[in-house]
Order: structure tokens, then sequence, then C-alpha cells
């Protein structure tokens, strides 16, 4: 028998390596569906925060422009694909036109919203996109009168699944031995997008656009002076950034069934962020395990700080909640003052941030 | 009633509190060039702390001048302990980082001073105790004039006394001339013999302490606190220092006001222009919704926190260095 070390440096290594790491994603769902259906779900959420993640990372990890009410492109996407996909309207578009048009919108609210800070300082963009976030939630909140458009705080219930070549993503159908409940065929779906998502991403890091943002983001006068076309790029960024939260927002409508302006607070905004921050900012697998890692944090902490608190001191005193809200934000600060380029960072963005600028 | 007036005296008691928090906001970022995003948490906490001290005392019969001034007492050095700590922890250790690091933090402090003010008074609004007797003047002879009541009265006077106190600071005190040195130079304030770091925590604490002063203010006008005040509260104040050009002192007090302005007659007059009925009479459609619910509007005093933001954006578009300011915007 071989020993494993030789196989190191070996061709077919890194096809082996893929090849399991496939399999073990393929057979994830059915693993989680042993310990219930509820972790599939957890891992359809997780996935989610992935793609938010990584719509996210292009914002502030490639372009270095700080976006605080990312989850309002989501909540965009989100509202679209709701509005023409359920009895609300009665308007039942397939999905695949919807999730576009969703990207669209979250874009062109992206462009609105960015073409007249990003000529500006970064501070101004963070600045705006935390009152585009809390507005927005404002608007869904109150759209409901006199014109009942988002159905206000109550939400819209009943979004279509989504129809993929005569599977109907909302119900569970059986392949001989195998059950594929609605979560799993979700997994499989947002495992695909997710999939497409990382190869964009991967494509845009090395290409000129990402080139250019990396200039941008290191100093944006001298990448001014190489010629390029800095506030276009950052739009685009912004733009692109947003679109991704359109998309997520889309599959996140068909997979709950049910929205409502609440899953949009500033809360959801500030994990994502803190999913970045934490991974690395502008690496694309750290943004990923940090996403990863950040959204299991609730589950984790249900199911130990509940029943610790109930041990020790017979009652639950300090909600899950709440704790998960100051772990994310010692974790933003602690990541800045100790760790700036994350847990993987990348390593351009490792030399950029820990190399001091002179005052 | 005398709408407009009421509607303006409203605004301007609001706008005080708005320039007062922004003053805040404007000492740091001219100081150091950072949106102190913790600064509406240290607005809440100030508010926080002061209500707790007031509804302790309540029961105890002390004059009610006393109870308020105990509970001011509290909150202002609290609050400038937290803006000491923030600094000296949060954005001291960044100050040559890039400038997405301190953000960061910023808005990491800011979700940490809200949980944890979560913590220690729960979820719960806390009611303004009934300590004081409303007594509404009216500005004018008949019933139905416009009024300004003790309490708008009392946070006008103290936010003009504040501001007053904080001008004389900057601009007549040894620290004061320090601070603006620092201001429009670090490196040479410091070859001249100024304690850059002193002075950064000094503008801390003195803008936190003011923070705590106006959370008192905004709470006694509402009437209620809650650990979530301080976020749209900050984002007005920010706006409001936008709006007169930031790092500029006078700036922060006219865009201050003139939000509070905005915002007071904003939800009393946006309301009915886009009141069905009204918009009927112009354009076609609102007729069956007209007769359904004369009383709703398209964008009702529900949207009057929109009206902020609204401002923000336009200032960026049209006026990006404030009506007030000189700093060029997209200074690297």
């Amino acid at each position: 028998m071989t020993h494993l070390s030789t196989l190191k440096g070996h061709p077919a290594a890194k096809w082996i390596g893929l090849a399991m790491i496939a399999a073990a994603l393929i057979a994830l769902p059915f693993v989680l569906a042993m310990a219930g259906t509820a972790w599939v779900r957890i891992t359809n959420l997780a996935i989610l925060f992935v793609l938010l993640s990584l719509g996210l990372n292009i914002v502030v990890g490639f372009a270095g422009l700080l976006d605080l009410g990312y989850i309002a492109f989501y909540a965009v996407g989100a509202y679209v694909y709701a509005l023409l996909a359920s009895p609300h309207f009665n308007i039942h578009l397939p999905w695949w036109v919807i999730i576009p048009m969703g990207a669209a919108v979250a874009c062109f609210f992206g462009v609105l919203l960015g073409a007249p800070t990003l000529k500006l300082r970064g501070d101004y963009l963070a600045i705006v996109t935390l009152g585009f976030g809390e507005i927005i939630r404002i608007f869904l909140n109150n759209l409901s009168d006199p014109f009942n458009l988002t159905n206000g705080p109550k939400g819209i219930s009943t979004i279509d699944p989504i129809r993929f070549l005569g599977i109907d993503f909302g119900i569970t159908t059986r392949l001989g031995p195998l059950v594929f409940s609605e979560a799993i065929k979700y997994y499989y779906f947002l495992l695909a997008v997710v999939l497409i998502v990382i190869v964009v991403n991967l494509r845009l890091q090395n290409s000129r656009i990402g080139r250019a943002w990396e200039a941008i983001r290191e100093d944006e006068l001298a990448a001014r002076s190489m010629g390029i076309n800095t506030r276009n790029m950052k739009l685009l960024a912004f733009a692109m950034g947003a679109s991704f939260g359109g998309v997520a927002g889309g599959m996140f409508s068909s997979i709950q069934g049910f929205i409502s302006p609440e899953s949009f607070i500033l809360t959801e905004s500030v994990m994502v962020l803190s999913m970045v921050v934490l991974g690395g900012m502008g690496n694309i697998w750290g943004v990923i395990l940090g996403a990863i890692l950040l959204s299991f944090v609730p589950e984790v902490l249900r199911y130990t700080v509940e029943p610790l608190q109930r041990m020790l001191f017979g009652r639950s005193i300090i909600d899950p909640e709440v704790i998960r809200m100051l772990l994310f934000g010692v974790a933003m600060v602690g990541m800045m003052l100790f760790r700036p380029a994350g847990l993987l960072p990348s390593p351009v963005r490792k030399r950029e941030l820990t190399v001091t600028a002179p005052p | 009633v005398d709408i407009f007036l009421q509607q303006v005296v409203n605004g301007l008691t609001l706008g005080c509190v708005y320039a007062v928090v922004a003053l805040g906001y404007t000492m740091v970022y001219g100081i150091i060039q950072l949106i102190n995003f913790a600064h509406g948490e240290v607005v809440m906490i100030g508010c926080m702390v002061a209500f707790s001290v007031m509804v302790a005392l309540a029961g105890s019969g002390l004059p009610p001048m006393v109870i308020v001034g105990a509970g001011v007492a509290a909150a202002v050095p609290v609050c400038m302990a937290v803006g000491y700590i923030v600094e000296r922890i949060a954005y001291r250790p960044l100050r040559n980082a890039p400038r997405l690091a301190p953000l960061i933090t910023a808005i990491g402090v800011s979700i940490i001073l809200q949980h944890l003010a979560l913590l220690v008074w729960s979820r719960n609004f806390i009611a303004f105790p009934q300590i004081i007797e409303l007594r509404l003047y009216h500005l004018g002879t008949s019933e139905h004039a416009a009024a300004i009541s003790n309490v708008q009265i009392a946070i006008i006077l103290a936010s003009v006394a504040m501001m007053a106190g904080l001008l004389w600071l900057v601009h007549r005190t040894k620290i004061g001339i320090a601070m603006r040195a620092t201001s429009q130079n670090p490196l040479v304030a410091g070859l001249m013999g100024v304690d850059i770091n002193r002075v950064i925590s000094f503008t801390f604490v003195v803008g936190a302490a003011l923070g705590a002063m106006a959370g008192v203010m905004v709470g006694t006008y509402y009437g209620i606190a809650h650990y979530q005040m301080g976020f749209l509260l900050g984002l007005k104040a920010f706006s409001a220092a936008v709006l007169g050009g930031i790092g500029n002192l006078a700036g922060a007090v006219l865009g201050g006001i003139l939000m509070g302005l905005i915002e007071a007659l904003g939800a009393g007059y946006i309301g009915d222009f886009t009141n069905v009925c009204f918009l009927d009479q112009f354009l076609p459609g609102f007729t069956e919704i007209c007769e359904a619910s004369p009383e709703s509007s398209l964008f009702g005093s529900n949207y009057k926190d929109v009206y902020a933001f609204i401002v923000l954006i336009l200032v960026l578009v049209f006026r990006p260095q404030g009506l007030l300011g000189e700093r060029v915007g997209d200074r690297a």
C-alpha cells in the first residue's frame, strides 16, 4: 500500500482532493438529515450567508468601501421575488425571470445610492448605507397604505417555491431509498449557485477590474493617476455587490416562503459584515470560512449557553441573542486590533493592513 | 391651533437636541477625521443612566430640579468614562491604520455598547418619571395659539448655554487652542509641544459629556428611553453635522436646528400634501381611495425618520462640504 505522503505533489492529488470534497458536499445533506431536517435548513441559511458575504466582500474586501446597510439589497431582492411570485398580487412568474430582476433592481438601488456618495470619502458611504438600510425597512413597513404594496409589518406569505426542470422545490420526492426533502433540494440548488458565485468571484479578482479595485483600495490617488476611472470602478463594485445581495434575497424568499421587514434589520447587516471581517477581507476562502463559522454561532449558543445558564442559575439570565451580538461586536473590534487581515488573510490585504501609513 | 408656529416651536426644540449631538460628531471628526458611530450609543447611555437615577429618586419627595440635576450629574461622568474608554481601546491603536479599520471598530463598538445597555436595562422602554408638571405658555392671546412648554424652554436654554460654553472652550482656553492646532495638523501641533493623545482624549470626553446632556434632553422631551434610541438619533445628528459642514462647530449648530425644523415641518406638511383626497384634485386614480379612507396619505408622519436621510443625500449631491464647511469632501 502506498503511503499517503507520496501522493503529495502528485498531479492527480489535486483532483483526488477535489473529488473527495465534492463527494462530501453531495453526501452532507443526507448525513445532516439523519440528525434532523432542521440542520439541513440551518446549513441552507449558512450557504445563503456565504452568498451574502461573497457579495459584500466585493464591496468591502475588493474595493475597500464600507457598506453598513448591505442587507437592504438583500431585502430588495427578497421583496421583488415575493411580489412577483406570490398570491399577494396574484402574479406567478418563474424564478429565472424574477431572480435576475431582483438583482437588477438591487443594482439600480446600489447605483442610486453609490453615485452621489462614491466620489466622496469612504466615510460618507458608510453612513449613507447605514441610513439606507434603515430607510428601506421603514418603507417596507409603511408601504401598505394607501396602496398595499408590501403588506406592511405582516409581510408576504405563501411565496412560490422554485420550479426547475420539472422539479418542484416545495415538495418532498423519493428516489428509491433516497428521500429528497425540500430542504435537501434547496441545498443542492444553493450549492450550485454558490459554486457559480465563487467562480465568478475568483475570475473577478484576477481580472482587470479586480486589479483596478485592489489598486483603488491601496491608494486611490495613485490608482487615478494610473488612468483608472476610480469613481466608475467603485460604482461598479458597489452595484455588483448589491446585485449579489439581490440574488441572495430572491433565494431567501423562495426558501422561506414568507418574508417580513423583520428579517432585514441592521443586525443582519452587522452579521454579514462581521463574517467578512472575521474571515479576511478580500480573501474569498476566508470570507466563506467566516460566513460558515458565524452562521453556526447562534445554533451553538442556543445549545450551550441556554442549558448552561439553566443548570447554573436555574433560569436563562442572558439571552443568547445578546451574547451573539456582543460576540459580533467584539469580533469586529478584536479582529481590527489584533488580526486586521482576518483569519485567512489575503496576502496583499495583509501587507496593506499591517504596514502603518505615516501620520 | 396655529399649526405652523407650533411645528416651528417643536422643530426648534428638537433641533437644539440634534445640534448638541451633532457637535459631538463634528468635534471628533474635526480632530481625527473619524465618524464616531458610537456617539449615538453614548447619548443613549446618558439618557438611560439619567432615567435610572431619576426613577430611583422620583418617590423621595425631593424638588424636581434636584432630581433632574442628580440624573444629569450621574449621566455626564458615566458618558465621559465611556467616551474615554472607547477612544483609548478602539480608536487610538488604529490612528495610523487604513481608514477602513477604525470605521469597522466604530460600528463594532456601537453594537457592543447597544447590547451592553440591553443587558443592563433590558428590552423594555423606560418612562420618564412624572416629576415635572408640564406647563404650556401660549404664544398669543387666544386659547388656540401655538404653545411652548416649560420643558421645551428648558431644553432650548440648556442647549444654547452648552453651545456657548463649547465655543468659549474652543476659542478662549489653552486646551481649545491645542484642539484647534491638532485638528489643523497633528504632527506640527505635536512638535509645538501639544500632547496630541491628551487633546484627542479630551475631545472625546467633551463630546461624550455633551452627548450625555443631549440624552437627558431628548429623553425628557419624548418622555421615554430605549436601548435602541441612539441609532436613529445618531444618524440624524450626523446628517445635521454634514448639512452644516462637518468639522465646523457653527455648522453643526445650524445643521442641527435646520434638521429639527425639516423633520417637524415635514412630518406636519408632507402628510397633508400627499393626502389622497388632496392629490385627488390633481391626479386621476385617487377617487376610490379617497372615499374609502380620506385620512390616509402617501407619506404621512410615519416617514418622519426618512427626511434626515433624504437631506443627507441631497447635501452630498449638491454641496458635499455642507452649508458652512470649507473642507473638500474627498480629501484622501
